[in-house]
């Protein structure tokens, strides 16, 4: 299905790209989509300016202080700003996101290309893929966490291991499509060699959905790194995450229910954010799908 | 037969994947488990339980033969076996996995026909919000949403806890009645969507045609010759979607404090327990596995051209 849109690709100005642009147009979701993870992600950089103090500055005299002028999301059971480690909180959240997205679909794309075409290798990958896939993700990243000391790299790492299956899945389904397709088996009888028909004849056609897929996987990463941190598998306690800030509260959200709400509001509307672009890049970029999903 | 080959090879790549993750990750495994106050003795001490000392092929024989038999091994911290913790927490997790599953099938899928039958108008609209929607909320914000909502301002339903149901339908029930929609409502989205999907392409083929042009009413074809046909894909994703549900539960075990095996996991990631994980994975991994294999055969029965 993702086959009309692989079809035909990038050059600017091409109907392609009218079409995307008219698309977009045609969805005002995904630009309202754009501009809040825009939004998030200057967040996330400016952090430091946005009129925060120390996310990690201790007062004990101010424990518990539900919102007000000085302490716009209220201070947390330490006495630290709330707004403060909210908006610090952005940068796991967006880091794990963007960095699972980007890793989990450059192996997934490097492993499905090669398995697409080997054929011996791939019923080898694919039954290893199967097995990985059906482990529930969020207990795959567990074990890995359990096994190595928390931090964001091993986060980012165990999340990616298991995002990783399906994007193999993805690229080895529109491989076994593309290789069927008669420029590819022309290259094959000019007796192009492997590595020249995957990157210059399949790649290009993979990058569509592939665009698509990883706006997903950056939506459920961050999903899954505010999971792990929420039970205490995730971002250790001494870098804000929206996800710790919320598994810190656990204890005391029936007092002090705005230490959830305010970085819950913030990783929902974040990941709305991505879903919407990523619905509005699909509908733009294969039109037969747009009128069902 | 085929099909059930394919599944024995899945389970055993699971296995062999939760099993070298041991010895895959960087660092001595016996030290991160111990923790940062062991001493020496501990480490040598669940060195010689996990049996880190023996070479790799002998102790995963070992282990898979401990596992055909029924043996998950023994828990680092209490020293019981993992099975016998696992079964003492069974009971919550399967009634609210239960619960959730049913309640979701019995609103998703009515969902998603309407939106299908009404394409394009608001209702079609309010059904797909409402699955980008449940997309993206955490399962936890959510649950301290509704608790907030029906248990501390309204009233209504009970904060926390979980009632077995020996103790009574209507306890039990009450209890269940907030992590079932908290932890439903993501999979209410992703049945509801592919429903909807999958029902608009059936709708357009000529049979469905056909059966409206013999003036059959709307609800029997949309009912009897579209949903039949529609199943296939709306059943797949039932099946896979086990696995949000089975990640979901876990976190919805903890914010409504449910004894379950979600709780025996995050206490066992707490002390880094792993065989207890090790244990909890290849269970829920299992039930996925067979979960999926069901869905399988039930393609059988939707679409008669399907064999095995």
């Amino acid at each position: 299905m993702a086959m009309t849109a692989a079809a035909a690709l990038p050059k600017s100005g091409s109907p392609v790209w009218r079409r995307f642009r008219e698309s977009l147009r045609r969805h005002p979701t995904a630009i309202v989509g754009g501009v809040v993870l825009l939004l998030m992600i200057l967040i996330a950089i400016f952090a430091p300016w946005l009129g925060s103090i120390d996310p990690q500055a201790v007062a004990p005299i101010r424990r518990l202080k539900p919102p007000s002028a000085e302490f716009w999301f209220g201070s947390d059971m330490l006495g630290r700003d709330v707004y403060s480690r909210v908006l610090y909180g952005a940068r796991v959240s967006l880091a794990v996101g963007i960095a699972v997205a980007v890793l989990s679909t450059l192996l997934g794309l490097a492993i499905g290309l090669v398995t697409g075409f080997v054929r011996w290798l791939d019923a080898i990958v694919m039954r290893v893929m199967d097995g990985l896939m059906s482990i529930p993700p969020v207990l795959l990243a567990i074990a890995l966490i359990a096994l190595t000391r928390a931090s964001v790299e091993n986060v980012i790492a165990a999340i990616t291991l298991a995002e990783v299956p399906r994007v193999v899945r993805l690229v080895r389904s529109l491989v076994l499509t593309l290789r069927e397709q008669p420029y590819v088996e022309a290259a094959v009888a000019a007796g192009t060699t492997l590595p020249r028909i995957l990157v210059r004849h399949i790649l290009p056609n993979t990058m569509a959905p592939l665009l698509v897929q990883a706006t997903y996987v950056c939506a459920s990463a961050m999903i899954t790194e505010a999971i792990l941190s929420f039970i205490g598998a995730g971002t250790p306690p001494n870098i804000p995450s929206w996800g710790n800030i919320m598994a810190e509260a656990r204890s005391l959200f029936q007092i002090a229910g705005y230490l959830i709400l305010f970085p819950g509001i913030f990783l929902s509307l974040t990941v709305l954010a991505v879903n919407l672009l990523g619905d509005g890049m699909r509908d733009a970029l294969d039109p037969r799908l747009a009128r069902r999903m | 037969m085929r099909r059930l080959g394919a599944t024995i090879v899945v389970m055993a790549v699971v296995a062999f994947v939760v099993f070298s993750l041991l010895y895959l990750t960087p660092g001595d495994p016996a030290a991160i488990l111990a923790g940062d106050a062991a001493t020496d003795d501990d480490i040598r001490r669940i060195r010689a339980k996990l049996g880190l000392d023996e070479p790799f092929f002998v102790r995963f024989g070992g282990w898979v033969w401990a596992l055909l038999h029924g043996d998950l091994g023994t828990s680092i911290f209490t020293n019981l076996p993992v099975t016998r913790l696992i079964g003492q927490r069974i009971e919550p997790t399967v009634a609210l996995t239960m619960c959730t599953l049913v309640i979701s099938i019995a609103i998703a899928v009515p969902l998603g026909v309407i939106a299908a039958a009404k394409v394009g108008t608001w209702v079609d609209r309010a059904v797909m919000a409402f699955s980008v929607l449940g997309f993206s909320v955490p399962v936890f914000v959510l649950a301290y949403v509704l608790i907030g909502t029906f248990s501390i301002t309204l009233e209504w339903l009970p904060v926390q806890g979980y009632r077995p149901l020996r103790d009574g339908v209507w306890e039990w029930f009450r209890h269940l009645v907030l992590p079932s929609t908290a932890l439903g409502t993501v999979y209410i989205a992703l049945i509801a969507r592919i429903t909807r999907a999958s029902m608009l392409d059936v709708l357009s083929q000529d049979y469905v045609r056909t059966a409206q042009a013999k003036g059959l009413s709307s609800r029997a074809v949309l009912l009897r010759h579209a949903l039949k046909n529609a199943a296939v894909p709306i059943v797949t994703v039932i099946g896979i979607g086990i696995a949000l549900l089975i990640g979901g539960a876990i976190v919805t075990e903890t914010v409504f404090a449910i004894p379950g095996i979600g709780r025996l996991t995050v206490d066992a990631i707490l002390r880094r327990d792993y065989p207890i994980i090790q244990g909890v994975i290849l269970l829920f991994s299992g039930v996925y596995v067979l979960v999926n294999l069901a869905v399988d055969m039930s393609y059988m029965y939707f679409d008669p051209r399907i064999r095995y």
